[in-house]
């Protein structure tokens, strides 16, 4: 079974709950997949984890071969390759590694090579396994790296993936596949505003989708209205609560700390994993 | 003409709050919100519309069943899964490159445009804003986000102002390097938290390797003093600026309920300290 925790908006809780159903669920396996900024390890890791690579292919042109046609850089959507004069330039943080510019060389002179994007890291206790996907510094394609953390996932027992933020194709990429999606929100006007972003776009997927409000102050009515329009259930409502945030900012997940927390974890992990199987709770 | 971009790293520092501060601050400037993806600068600005367009994201590989005489080939050109046994092209799937096109026998795959959304320039009380909104799923943030931009910088400049702030996404990938390039300035609003700190250490790498200096802003400093002195002496570890500290205060949910900037609503703590930060990025922009 595969869960996404979601959100639109940025901050709102998203690794915290993501972590903390880990946590409650014991036995799972929890997938960072906000390469540009993961943050689980901060709550979990203890040791060091097994590192690989992530690699994307990139055009590598055999110049004794090409005959500087130009149809390599002409076929490119991307604009990825340019030819002046007997020189063929490259620009590979453009490439997307399609291979139309392989198949198109009539010289047969493009070859694949690969370069490195980022790693994806995996962290084990046994119990809990913990797959990060960490892009590198200055490379924009987060989604070769998503691919290869979510390629981790078993394909049985409970699978969590904590999504970055935003609505369009690195959320999509996260999301993608899950039996159910998990949208974090807070009950402020920004919140609210991404959230009918992001459940929009879940929308698009066919995702079945619940909601659960962190920092929950009360003044929840804009939300509930939302919520309840668009049948979306709310499996869970945190309280605004220092204590909580005091913990995180240690690098300590609150459900570790407070008996409070551990059960509202314990329960939320309950509503969900019935949900995913249909059954009503 | 001068562009700051408020970058984060980490989601939900106060990148919207911080760059409306500054836009009301600064008294008469052109602001874009970059963060295509969730934009809320809107929420506070609240823009009037003076023109909108169509965004156009890339291609996508439609397939003509007439032409077809289904070999497959386009199939295992696919890198990107987006055709299945029966040679149906997923529209989510398809990154729009063409291959599939490319070794068709038939012609029978065409590349069509795909409008992924819209962008807008609008009339603010503090000068004009542009922004923008990607339809639910679309990728390409990247290019939305130089749109943007590049829109935003063309009215600042026909409006005759020196002054573009640019409200930017999380994360550090595609759409915060568009969002950053060429910038004049770049304030990084963080957090005294550990995820805070380490998403701070990225997004800085990003703002080095494309050489736009950048400034730090801590906010909520006081929710843990240890983590936020952390902060300060891995800044200053790397020379980058301190511009100050904002305290945890509840005028800022509050302005953000009531759709007004925090410097408009409140003389609070926070604001207070929102006033301090702008004077010191003044002195910084004087000095790049």
């Amino acid at each position: 079974m595969k869960i996404s925790i979601a959100s639109g908006k940025g901050g709102t809780g998203k690794t915290t709950v993501a972590v903390g159903l880990a946590l409650a669920a014991k036995s799972a396996v929890l997938i960072d997949c906000d390469v540009e900024s993961p943050n689980c390890h901060i709550f979990l890791r203890e040791g060091f984890p097994q590192i690989s690579e992530v690699f994307v292919p990139v055009p590598w042109v055999d110049e004794a071969k090409c005959t500087f046609c130009g149809v390599c850089a002409r076929v490119c959507m991307f604009n990825a390759l340019a030819v002046a004069g007997r020189k063929i330039i490259l620009f590979e943080r453009l490439c997307h590694g399609c291979g139309a510019c392989i198949s198109a060389c009539p010289a047969g002179a493009v070859k694949e090579a690969k370069r490195k994007v980022g790693v994806v890291e995996v962290d084990s206790d046994g119990e809990l396994v913990l797959v990060t996907g960490r892009l590198s510094i200055g490379e924009a394609l987060a989604v070769p790296v998503i691919k290869a953390a979510k390629s981790l996932a078993p394909p049985n027992g409970l699978t969590f993936i904590d999504c970055p933020p935003g609505t369009s194709c690195t959320m999509v990429e996260a999301v993608k596949g899950s039996d159910l999606c998990i949208l974090v929100t807070e009950p402020t006007p920004f919140g609210l505003h991404d959230l009918r972003m992001a459940a929009d776009t879940l929308g698009e997927l066919e995702m079945p989708a619940v909601v659960v409000v962190n920092r929950s102050d009360g003044r929840n009515e804009s939300l509930k209205e939302f919520c309840s329009a668009r049948g979306l259930r709310i499996a869970a409502e945190f309280p605004i609560d220092r204590r909580a945030a005091e913990a995180y900012s240690r690098g300590k997940h609150p459900s570790l700390e407070f008996e409070d927390w551990k059960h509202a974890f314990e329960a939320l992990l309950n509503t969900v994993v019935r949900t995913t199987d249909g059954k009503p709770s | 003409m001068r562009e700051i971009v408020i970058l984060s790293g980490k989601g939900g520092t106060g990148k919207t709050t911080t760059a409306a501060g500054f836009a009301v601050l600064a008294g008469c400037c052109a602001v874009a919100d970059a963060d295509v993806d969730a934009p809320d600068l809107h929420l506070l600005l609240h823009p009037e519309e003076v023109e909108r367009g169509e965004f156009f994201s890339g291609y996508t590989a439609v397939r003509s069943e007439e032409l077809c005489s289904w070999c497959g080939l386009c199939r295992n050109a696919c890198r990107f899964d987006a055709i299945d046994e029966e040679l149906r092209i997923s529209l989510l799937n398809c990154e729009g490159c063409g291959a599939c096109a490319l070794v068709c026998p038939n012609g029978a795959i065409k590349m069509q445009e795909v409008l992924a959304g819209e962008w807008f320039v609008g009339r603010t009380f503090v000068g004009p804003m542009v922004y923008a909104k990607l339809r639910p799923g679309k990728g390409s943030s990247g290019k939305l986000v130089s749109l943007v931009r590049g829109k935003a910088r063309s009215v600042c400049r026909e409006a005759g102002l020196e002054l573009l702030i640019t409200d930017g996404p999380p994360g550090i990938g595609c759409p915060v390097i568009a969002a950053v390039g060429g910038a004049s300035l770049a304030v990084i609003v963080t957090e005294p938290t550990a995820s805070g700190l380490h998403d701070l250490e990225r997004v800085i790498g990003v703002c080095r390797h494309f050489r736009v200096p950048a400034a730090v802003v801590i906010n909520k400093a006081d929710l843990n003093s240890p983590v936020a002195g952390r902060i300060r002496s891995f800044c200053e570890s790397i020379s980058a600026p301190v511009l100050g500290e904002i305290p945890y205060d509840q005028d800022v949910t509050e302005s953000i309920r009531r759709g007004r900037p925090l410097v408009v609503h409140s003389r609070g703590p926070a604001a207070q300290a929102v006033d301090g930060i702008w004077e010191a990025v003044k002195r910084l922009l004087k000095q790049t």
